[in-house]
């Protein structure tokens, strides 16, 4: 049905969606900013990799403990973290992300290195990424659609007036970084065995970047729109393959426009709904210009 | 040794510290993190050489270009962006954001202008001179003496003139200030073009020391974590936080391993902040209930 | 009868400043009392030591014959004491229903597994949890509201959905920061009615900050008057009102 190529796309698609929708949880449902995902991912891809090639282990199993691990060193750190307010947390995730990375390129005999860890079995196939990124939508649909999610998106509204209802904020800032985390783990899992090769490089510092960008275009507090986030950050360059060169000053172009003029993001603040939808068809229908435009524009 | 190391972290402190009161500034006044700032520096190196290279002008007219060049870029990010953003009452996160973004339009455009090749001031020579027992880079000397002059008149700027004093007005409350009658986005517009002239003078020496190359920007990372080990907000503790910073990476490259550089200047900084949250110099602005 | 409320000799400082210098009060049962005085005079600071936000410089503060002095703030809310804020602070992004709904999360009682996998519990504890909320909007009056964005409701709305907000706690004590602030003399005298009934039939104690006379005197079985963080005179409202110092200081003063 699809060539290799396309198969591959998808994977990473798969890939991106899922580290998207932790980030998307953490940044646009928790207003928390890490830049050190990169270096959960990466937590993930060794840990998982690790695990498949040196104790033979097979591959959920590898991908639930990989991911638990990059869970855990969230919850540590953000133990120490979190009580730091905006930029100076930030810059904690930043440094640990980049501390990961460094770590990585110095512990030869384990992860080999700067030159990279080979030999990685290939078990992220095309169903089985679809698969976890669907498994991955729902369990975060229902995350945010409870208690816990309220709980999130009320310390992102006011974190003053959410400490006033009852909610212990530092715990659930934790409850949020820790998730991200454990998705983040969760695509370098899949990406280290599909790519079959890994390097503390992939996990840098721009990854990250991309990561909170690719959450903010597709519209904060907004599941739906941060897949529709990954689906255009992932797509778009591959279909401007063409453009090679250009491809990045396009990306850095596209962000800067996006932020401007449609300050919500793609979708912020309100999930894709068919109703919504068929109703604009219906309208469409009908054939009023006037009544287009306000749909477009609610 | 030890002398020429403490030079050496003096000098690369200064050339962070330009980068860093510039970050510093800036966030005073909105509360964001410029994180196009290095890439300024980079086109302010880039238009040195411009000047030097291309028009094969005398240096002097290649700093003066430098920070004019970066001076202008810094503003106009004001101007087209960041402004705008505000205007819209967009969460301060955008402005990060969108930093992000020119900072990998100016990245890769300066690579598809200028190639990603490194390139060098024709013509200058790099020599040392001999202090008592030890060489020192002649370079990294008058790097030191300029940052240290650039910075003494920054201070004062801050501190004496009438500029200076709507700066620290808008940084305590910018609503207040603007009743008070002072045109505040015409200040913030300034402060871009002084923070950017001094990334510009940043660019240029960092261009003689290693090289001018599309990413060289990420430096701008470094003068954020001095900026942020100083306090954010607070100039002074900028220029401590990046001595501080270019003392410790000389140190940490010279006597452990330069490799492990950045992870030990990033642990310290983490285990600073958890002693002192705000960093050396920051204040804990309390959200009043 | 344990009072619901007592702080004695609270001093709170902000680095050589003294905000609240020697505060005491009492509060029994069921009992509505008043803070007033001229802006700046320590009243919401006292709001901020009880609720934990500040921590007393001295002094002790108990809640229901528990010492609550060093509690953080979501502990002391957890315990039963519910609070509206003088810049109202909704939720301003979610709907009226979500805001009350979000105070009354500490009930839900299922756990991560149950929410994602939408057991039978999950759905009856959220399904109580909406109508509690609703039952509580009603009483407000903002049912027909739900749907809509918190920031969305005109001001006054907004200060009785923080008010079903402050309430989804069940609390046992009320702390109301300027409910008053910025009504007219008819939508006062609705807000006095509003605060007796709910008063009434939720068995609250109050303590509140307001500047309209005319709403302390028909609310409050007392008021503490205080200026620069000192009092200056406790008592009924019409005592207070002859004590000379007050008159001083309202007339010498900053006159709100």
């Amino acid at each position: 049905m699809f060539n290799a190529y396309q198969e591959g796309v998808i994977i990473l698609l798969c890939v991106n969606i899922i580290a998207v929708l932790g980030m998307s949880v953490l940044t646009g449902f928790t207003r928390l900013f890490s830049f050190g995902n990169a270096g959960f991912m990466s937590i993930g891809a060794y840990c998982a990799s690790i695990l498949t090639v040196e104790l033979k282990l097979p591959f959920i199993p590898a991908i639930l403990v990989a991911s638990a691990f990059a869970g855990l060193v969230a919850y540590l750190l953000g133990s120490l973290t979190l009580r730091l307010k905006g930029d100076y947390f930030l810059i904690t995730c930043l440094g640990f992300g980049e501390g990961v990375r460094v770590l990585f390129n110095y512990t030869q005999d384990l992860t080999g290195g700067a030159g990279g860890y080979p030999g990685i079995p290939n078990y992220t196939s095309m169903p089985f990424a679809v698969v976890c990124a669907i498994l991955a939508f729902f369990i975060a649909w229902r995350f945010i659609h409870s208690k816990y999610g309220r709980n999130l998106t009320s310390i992102r509204e006011n974190e003053l007036a959410a400490e006033a209802v009852g909610i212990n904020v530092i715990r659930f800032k934790k409850m949020s970084f820790v998730f991200s985390a454990v998705y983040a783990g969760w695509a370098g899992a899949l990406y280290a065995h599909y790519l079959m090769y890994i390097t503390p490089a992939m996990f840098n510092l721009n990854k990250s970047c991309e990561l909170i960008t690719t959450t903010v275009i597709g519209g904060l507090g907004s599941l739906t729109g941060s897949v529709m986030g990954a689906a255009l950050v992932t797509l778009l360059p591959e279909i401007f393959r063409f453009l090679s060169g250009y491809r990045m000053l396009i990306y850095g172009i596209a962000v800067v426009l996006i932020i401007l003029l449609k300050p919500d993001g793609l979708y912020g603040y309100r999930e894709f709904s068919i109703t919504r939808v068929i109703r604009w068809f219906k309208n469409l229908g009908k054939g009023s210009k006037k009544n287009k435009k306000e749909e477009v524009a609610q | 040794m030890l002398l020429q190391q403490i030079v050496t972290g003096l000098s690369v402190g200064g050339i962070y510290a330009l980068l860093a009161t510039g970050y510093s500034l800036i966030y005073s006044l909105l509360d964001f993190s410029n994180w196009a700032h290095g890439e300024v520096a980079m086109i302010g190196a880039y238009c040195a050489f411009i000047v030097v290279g291309t028009l094969q002008l005398p240096f002097g007219l290649a700093i003066v270009g430098g920070i004019v060049g970066a001076a202008v870029i810094s503003y106009l990010n004001e101007r087209v962006a960041y402004r705008r953003i505000r205007h819209n009452r967009s969460p301060n996160m955008f402005l990060m954001i969108a930093a992000m973004g020119l900072s990998t339009v100016y990245q890769n455009a300066a690579g598809l202008i200028f190639g990603s090749k490194f390139v060098t001031y024709p013509g200058i020579q790099v020599s040392s001179v001999q202090l008592g027992s030890v060489y020192v880079g002649v370079l990294d000397l008058i790097s030191l003496i300029c940052t240290a002059i650039i910075l003494v008149i920054l201070v004062y700027l801050i501190n004496k003139t009438r500029f200076g004093l709507n700066v620290r007005a808008i940084a305590s409350n910018s609503y207040t200030a603007n009743l008070l009658g002072i045109k505040v986005d015409q200040c913030i517009a300034l402060v871009f073009l002084l923070a950017g002239a001094l990334a510009g003078a940043a660019g240029v020496m960092l261009g003689l020391k290693y090289n001018v190359y599309p990413t060289m920007g990420n430096i701008g990372l470094k003068a954020f974590i001095a900026s942020v080990i100083g306090g954010l907000g607070s100039v002074p503790g900028a220029i401590v936080g990046a001595v501080l910073l270019g003392l410790i990476e000389t140190f940490a490259s010279g006597y452990i391993n330069s490799g492990l550089r950045d992870l030990i200047s990033f642990t310290l900084l983490i285990v600073l902040l958890l002693v002192r949250p705000t960093g050396l110099f920051g204040v804990d602005v309390q959200d009043k209930a | 009868m344990t009072p619901v409320l007592e702080m004695i000799h609270v001093e709170k400082n902000f680095g050589g400043v003294r905000a609240i210098d020697d505060f005491s009060v009492t509060l029994e049962p069921g009992k509505i009392h008043g803070l007033i005085g001229p802006n700046g005079a320590g009243k919401t600071t006292i709001f901020n030591n009880i609720t934990g936000i500040y921590t007393p410089s001295a002094g002790k503060i108990m809640f229901d014959g528990k010492d609550i002095t060093n509690t953080p703030p979501h502990t002391v809310a957890q315990m039963g004491i519910g609070r509206t804020f003088q810049n109202i602070r909704l939720f301003s992004n979610l709907s009226v229903l979500e805001n009350v709904v979000i105070a009354s999360n500490l009930r839900a009682k299922y756990n991560l597994p149950q929410a994602i996998v939408h057991t039978p519990k999950f759905r009856k504890v959220e399904k109580e949890l909406a109508e509690h909320a609703m039952g509580l909007l009603k009483i407000v009056g903002l049912e027909d509201k739900a749907n809509e964005r918190a920031n969305s409701l005109p001001y006054g709305h907004q200060r009785k959905l923080e008010i079903a907000r402050a309430m989804a706690l069940e609390p046992k004590l009320l702390l109301l920061d300027e409910p008053a602030a910025g009504m007219n003399a008819d939508e006062s005298v609705e807000l006095v009615e509003f605060i007796k009934e709910i008063k009434e039939s939720f068995n609250l104690t109050v303590l509140m900050i307001e500047h309209h006379m005319d709403v302390v005197s028909n609310l409050c079985d007392s008021v503490t008057v205080l200026n620069f963080g000192k009092t200056l005179a406790e008592g009924t409202p019409d005592e207070v009102k002859k004590n000379p110092a007050v008159i001083e200081a309202y007339l010498g003063g900053a006159d709100e």
